[in-house]
């Protein structure tokens, strides 16, 4: 009998497959399509390590993407600073704004995490909108030329699709390392049981904190990217609950707490999201979101796991029947 | 005059945000279990006044009747397909349980019936009523005192009843009323209508004063997480009076800063009360 294929030929294959999409199929709408799939690979990837890994739950993720996004480009407003250079400082915010939020919340019951985060994330949606510095309901706007590289504005997808590949890998890596190493471990036993991992001498909220902050750290660099790709950000478009949602579901759909479960969400609800836009047009997306809305129920009710677990329940039985002769 | 105005219009909207807040609090005293979906509730409840006002009759009794009894049976079903079966499982399946239902509400409603404003065409309720210089709808006037009394009558019902016992004895320890003879499945099944139910009622009452479109329900749901925050979770009287407060911070704050930040304020409230006082005003800590 064979043995069960090494994890290693697989991750060479997908490093391939994502090296070489853009060349293979190199029309702008493919080429698209791979950077926002990139993108939400990212984001749900960020939103994993808090909302996976640590089991809290945030439904208002978009508050760090929001900020991640508006502040680079608020920067060149004012001060004609390059977007490269507000990425930090919305890193900053975003990490000072998870602190906020997660010290009085995690010592509570992960209810009130959640509550909490929905709510921050539409008070500043409702904020931004009225608040003219930001340019209110209108926006802001990248620059329409890139003076430089450090402008990160390009005509091609090309550049965008390999920054957003090695921000991928770099999320990737440093979930992986944070699986392997004790911070890991404790992150899984706060999420099977606080009060077990608190007995043992896990250090639960300070836990908790980090997870969050690292989280809201990766989600902004998202942020950012949106922005430096489309050069524009809105209050719906950055703070808006569909932003948080699509981070939700696509690490769920895959499998919540698993490196590559984010990954493998991305690449069935991107090209089904964009599948059904270019059918339906507008009007699509409102569809698009009840069909979200009925996968998460889905998903909530009948596979928790996301599909990550289903597959490792069911590869090794097809592997054996398939050579069982 | 106008001072007064404000106040007795904050109070008489914060009536009806202690009605379905108080539902919110029931499932959450009950299971230790947050509805994301419940502001999606409430607005299914005003969809269905419309519909009964459209197709059926405009009486206020019968439409508000209906939104009840449609929701409470929404509620129930919904417990026993989804509710049930994610309520022991993971934190995630709880959380994205409803709130996933909260999209799949939100964004049907949007479908069905457009995003367009609507309010319901003149009912037996129109007309103003000028009390020493205050001028108060009459739909708002008796939506509030309605929302009042059924707030009230719920607190009794599970302070008082043979029934709120068999709730509550569900609440402390569900293996112990199991030997009691009673059955968890069905009371907490009660429990999901009831507050379904009192979303639904209180959809109703608001849609004879107010207009309103499908994306009402998120700002509904909010304020029902932050009103049942304030007056303790689990706290049928404690979202009465977390019910009120919240309307007369919103008028007022409507009033004196302008329309679009009593949502603001109401939020900067919840943020503030998880730093300086996360058991509410009449919760246990």
């Amino acid at each position: 009998m064979k043995r069960f294929p090494s994890p290693w030929i697989g991750l060479f294959l997908l490093a391939a497959g994502l090296l070489l999409f853009p060349i293979i199929f190199s029309g702008p709408f493919y080429r698209d399509i791979g950077v926002t799939f990139l993108l939400a690979a990212i984001s749900a990837s960020a939103w994993n390590i808090v909302g996976g890994y640590a089991g809290q739950v945030s439904v208002g993720h978009s508050m760090f993407f929001g900020l991640g996004a508006y502040t680079p480009l608020l920067f060149y407003t004012l001060w004609g600073w390059p977007p490269i250079a507000g990425i930090p400082v919305g890193i900053v915010l975003s990490v000072v704004l998870s602190v906020v939020i997660g010290l009085p919340t995690f010592r509570l019951s992960g209810h009130y995490f959640s509550m909490a985060t929905i709510a921050v994330a539409e008070l500043i949606r409702i904020y931004f909108g009225t608040w003219t510095l930001v340019g209110a309901a209108i926006g802001l706007q990248g620059p329409a030329r890139g003076r430089g590289w450090w402008d990160l504005t390009f005509r091609s997808e090309l550049p965008y699709y390999y920054m957003f590949l090695g921000v991928l890998a770099l999320v990737l890596y440093i979930t992986f390392a944070v699986e392997r190493r004790r911070f890991g471990f404790y992150l899984r036993a706060i999420k099977a049981s606080e009060r077990a991992a608190r007995s043992l001498g896990v250090q639960v909220r300070q836990t908790k904190l980090q997870a969050f902050a690292l989280s809201a750290a990766f989600t902004s660099t998202a942020g950012s990217l949106y922005a430096a790709k489309t050069g524009f950000i809105d209050p719906d478009s950055g703070f808006g609950i569909l932003v948080s949602v699509q981070m939700v579901i696509i690490a769920a759909l895959g499998g919540a707490g698993t490196l590559f479960g984010p990954l493998v969400g991305a690449l069935i609800l991107i090209p089904l999201q964009s599948a059904v836009n270019t059918k339906f047009g507008g009007g699509g997306s409102g569809l698009t979101f009840i069909v979200y809305g009925g996968i998460i129920v889905l998903i909530a009710r009948f596979e928790p796991g996301g599909l990550y677990e289903l597959w490792q329940r069911l590869a090794p039985r097809l592997w054996k029947s398939a050579h069982a002769a | 005059m106008i001072f007064v105005q404000v106040i007795v219009g904050g109070l008489l909207l914060g009536a009806i945000y202690a009605l379905f807040s108080s539902g919110l609090t029931l499932i959450w005293g009950m299971m230790n279990f947050i509805n994301f979906a419940h502001g999606e509730f409430v607005m299914l409840g005003m969809y269905a006044a419309l519909l009964v006002v459209t197709w059926l009759t405009g009486s206020p009794i019968v439409f508000g009747m209906a939104a009840a009894l449609a929701l409470f049976v929404l509620g129930v079903a919904i417990y026993f397909l989804l509710i049930r079966y994610v309520v022991r499982g993971p934190m995630l399946s709880q959380i994205l349980s409803t709130f996933g239902l909260a999209l799949l509400l939100r964004y049907t409603a949007f479908y069905v019936f457009s995003a367009n404003f609507v309010s319901l065409p003149q009912t037996s309720l129109a007309g103003t009523l000028n009390l020493a210089g205050v001028y108060l709808p009459i739909a708002q006037l008796v939506a509030g005192a309605v929302a009042i009394t059924l707030t009230i009558a719920l607190h009794l019902l599970l302070t008082r009843t043979t029934v709120g016992s068999r709730l509550l004895a569900v609440a402390e320890d569900r293996s112990a009323a199991m030997l009691m003879g009673i059955r968890p499945d069905r009371m907490q099944a009660l429990a999901w209508g009831l507050s379904a139910g009192a979303a639904g009622v209180a959809g109703a009452l608001m849609a004879t004063a107010y207009p309103w479109s499908p994306s009402v329900g998120e700002t509904f749901g909010l304020i029902a997480f932050v009103t049942v925050a304030l007056g303790g979770f689990g706290s049928v009287l404690g979202s009465l009076y977390a019910g009120l407060i919240i309307g007369l911070i919103q008028a007022a704050s409507a009033f004196w800063l302008g329309a679009i930040y009593k949502d603001i304020v109401v939020y900067g409230l919840f943020v503030a009360l998880l730093w300086l006082r996360p058991q509410g005003l009449m919760g246990k800590a």
